[in-house]
């Protein structure tokens, strides 16, 4: 197989078009940018609180309520949480035993109040929660050179990366499946989260069993995974990358476990919680800065989540909707200081095979989006909404993914199961997947690089019409504002007001002597806006 | 008359089927594969291709000719009072009978903190790859979340003149479930409003039996996709108009 290239420079892309894309992008996100930063969550203090080191539940294990969620609540109820968690804190831990752990645990479990401290008192727990949030800081950006050191050591995989899906709601099930699929050729894997799990308001605890459809999204879960991936990885002479979702109300935190624990990649959208969990936009887009530039700092590729408006809207008719959203959430990821090379942008495959000539259209879709995002390490799904029963068919419709996947140098292919939408993938079709996706990368790899489009040909037609409706949809969005845009259902057809859906009220805005050097640090060392 | 399989002549009985076994790749494994489908009543098995992936698991693609019959008249084929209908055909009845979108109201009652089962069904997103409600163009959801009150939903219900109130109880203690469910009953019926709503609830620990000790319309148990309530809503919001 011939090295992996970007395929650039096929389709003669209009760059006027493509350059007032990213102007209007920009205009559209300044007041969410202003938004994100000049508000906090609940869940972003929590996050914090996680980086310092409070960690654990109180409580037994399946009705434990963990103690950054206490600590925030009796801050919150006490002080108020518009000038941020960290001075009452830091406040409680210099005036009481000085350990982190084990004051959170007291005011977590109401042995301790929570006050406002003044004078001297303050300039102390200032400085306190200075020097933990440059540990904080250090220990984010060690995920980058961890992850280095095991790919120095391991050796790095080849591009494109196959990337799998495991989903069995049991961490210990899980870990010999996503073993058994790196070796047959897997290089990510992702852990399908529990049903509900994004509008839980916590981060459960500990090693779980019990997932419904998925696997809570837990620390223990991250490090198990962690470790057993890299053991298989050390094997196979590849470095295995992990994905989850940092996604949710609990966004910020997600991200920040998977910091703690090495995580490679992370499901990271500007507005898939809106759209299609519910979730407050003022929250979303507060907790998307945040995480974003946690993200950013631990080297994590984030995947954005496209692809999804093409399960419910039509691929044909909202193929520009795609695009317009790439240009909003790499605006958004450029903001909170993420760079292109983080920026697995995500699309997909899911033309409806019954409409004559759609493999060129879907060439027109991908390639489309190669040339405007030429550094972004594109993710590409394969085709759910139109797989039947007929796993037959499934398994060629499939290929033709993949082809088209090889064709136009995505980075990222997520592997299509000819089981999609009949059941949870059997260990198998991860294999037939592997296989299918293996001949077709093999067999295409030098037709990808000699292929070019007709000039003015049917696919240069369709690419062209795609940027153009992105542009007038971008225009329409900018004329009125994204939040007005989303809340007349400008995206997925969805409605969604400013006040609507769950976690509004964790959202706080900051008072002017609003203190969080964690913030502080992730803005600086990002170069995110702040 | 009986049937059985028809590979490339009658009666020849010919299935293929696939599946992986635990075992190393080998002729140990071959041999299992072979006498497990002598054992799932497969004459002269074959087997076609052997795969190993990785070194604990072998995967089989094999032939075999059956050896049960079945007579299709004798099969007994249960009732289900309502159709199962495609997307376009919800929008479509709705649209016919109804002239104007189905307000559905959804809530978690109680002391229920868990809206998983309520989003499976309400959301966008759906559940097992069947979309929610929201995702059809013929209803207009409002998804109350959880621990909601029962005189909330009566307000709601006012508010949007819902059509349709799912409630929904994954979380039970000590009958608590059914205990929420008559709360919410009670609240509609105090209010007036009972006998106007189509009243379903759901749960995993519901069963379709229960509907008239609950005095509900409809029931759903474990495992209920999006499409089953939304085929539901169509019919009996077709029924009512009819009648």
């Amino acid at each position: 197989m011939s090295e992996f290239t970007r395929a650039l420079g096929r389709l003669n892309i209009d760059k006027e078009a493509l350059s007032e894309c990213r102007e209007l992008a920009t205009e559209i996100c300044g007041p969410i940018e202003d938004l994100a930063t000049t508000h906090t969550t609940e869940s972003i203090e929590r996050a914090c609180l996680r980086l310092v080191g409070v960690d654990g539940v109180i409580g037994a294990a399946v009705e434990g309520v963990p103690v950054p969620n206490l600590v925030v609540e009796k801050i919150k109820a006490s002080v108020g949480l518009e000038r941020g968690a960290m001075i009452p804190f830091f406040h409680a831990v210099e005036s009481g035993c000085g350990d982190i752990g084990s004051e959170a645990i007291r005011i977590a479990s109401g042995e301790r109040e929570v006050s406002w401290p003044e004078d001297f008192d303050l300039d102390i727990a200032m400085e306190r929660a200075r020097r933990e949030a440059a540990h904080a800081a250090d220990l984010v950006a060690s995920a980058r050179t961890r992850r280095e050191g095991v790919i120095g050591e391991v050796g790095e995989a080849p591009k494109p990366w196959f990337y799998e899906i495991v989903a069995t709601g049991n961490i210990h099930e899980d870990i010999p499946q996503a073993q058994a699929a790196a070796r047959e050729g897997c290089d990510i894997v992702a852990v399908i989260r529990s049903t509900g799990q994004s509008l839980l308001d916590y981060v459960p605890y500990g090693a779980t069993t019990d997932g419904f459809a998925g696997t809570y999204a837990t620390q223990e879960n991250f490090r198990l995974m962690r470790a057993a991936l890299d053991e298989v990885g050390a094997e196979l002479g590849r470095y295995i990358r992990l994905t989850n979702y940092a996604s949710g109300l609990c966004m910020p935190e997600i991200a920040a476990l998977g910091a703690m624990e090495r995580l490679d990649m992370m499901l990271n959208d500007c507005m898939y919680g809106i759209i299609f969990r519910d979730i407050n936009m003022q929250r979303t887009f507060t907790d998307q800065h945040f995480s974003r530039m946690v993200n950013s700092l631990a080297g994590v590729i984030i995947n954005t989540g496209e692809d999804n408006y093409l399960t419910t809207a039509d691929a044909i008719e909202s193929a520009h909707t795609v695009l317009a959203s790439h240009f909003l959430n790499e605006r958004l990821a450029l903001a909170a200081g993420l760079p292109p090379e983080q920026m697995g942008l995500g699309h997909a495959f899911e033309i409806d095979p019954d409409v004559d000539d759609q493999i060129a259209m879907e060439i027109a879709h991908a390639q489309l989006i190669r040339e405007c995002f030429p550094e972004a390490p594109l993710k590409y799904m394969p085709p759910t909404k139109h797989m039947t029963g007929n796993i037959f068919q499934g398994f060629l419709y499939d290929g033709m993914f993949n082809l088209v996947g090889a064709l136009t140098g995505q980075d990222i292919m997520l592997l299509g199961m000819m089981t999609e939408g009949v059941h949870t993938p059997f260990l198998s079709d991860r294999d037939l997947a592997l296989e299918n996706a293996s001949y077709v990368f093999r067999g295409a790899s030098t037709l990808a690089g000699e292929l070019r489009f007709d000039p003015g040909g049917d696919v240069e037609r369709r690419a062209a019409q795609v940027l153009e409706e992105c542009r007038q949809m971008l225009r329409k969005v900018a004329e009125i504002g994204m939040f007005a845009a989303i809340e007349a259902g400008m995206f997925a057809d969805t409605v969604r007001t400013r006040d609507g859906g769950r976690g509004l009220d964790g959202v706080v805005g900051r008072a002017d002597d609003y203190f969080n050097p964690v913030t502080e640090l992730l803005t600086e060392r990002t170069g995110a806006i702040g | 008359m009986n049937v059985k399989p028809y590979g490339d002549a009658s009666d020849d009985g010919l299935v293929q089927l696939s599946f992986t076994l635990p075992i190393e790749e080998g002729e140990r494994a071959r041999q299992t594969a072979l006498e497990l489908a002598r054992k799932m009543g497969f004459q002269s098995p074959q087997v076609v291709h052997m795969k190993a992936m990785g070194p604990d698991f072998t995967f089989f693609v094999m032939y075999g000719s059956t050896t049960h019959v079945v007579d299709p008249e004798a099969i007994e084929i249960p009732d289900r009072e309502f159709p199962e209908l495609a997307y376009s055909e919800v929008n479509r009845v709705i649209r016919e009978k109804l002239k104007r979108r189905l307000v559905v109201v959804g809530a978690c009652t109680g002391t229920d903190a868990h809206t998983v089962g309520l989003d499976a069904i309400l959301s966008m997103k759906g559940f097992a790859g069947d979309k929610g409600l929201e995702y059809f163009a013929g209803m207009q959801v409002v998804n109350m979340g959880s621990q909601v009150d029962p005189s909330a939903i009566v307000e709601m219900v006012r508010a949007e003149r819902a059509d349709a109130v799912l409630v929904s109880q994954v979380v039970t203690q000590r009958d608590a479930h059914i205990h929420h469910l008559k709360e919410v009953r009670d609240a509609l019926v105090e209010a007036g409003e009972r006998d106007r709503l189509i009243l379903v609830g759901g749960g995993p620990r519901f069963t379709p039996e229960q509907a008239t000790e609950l005095g509900y319309d409809r029931i759903f148990g474990r495992g209920t996709k999006p499409s089953e309530v939304a085929s539901y809503l169509a019919w009996a919001i077709s029924n009512r108009i009819s009648a």
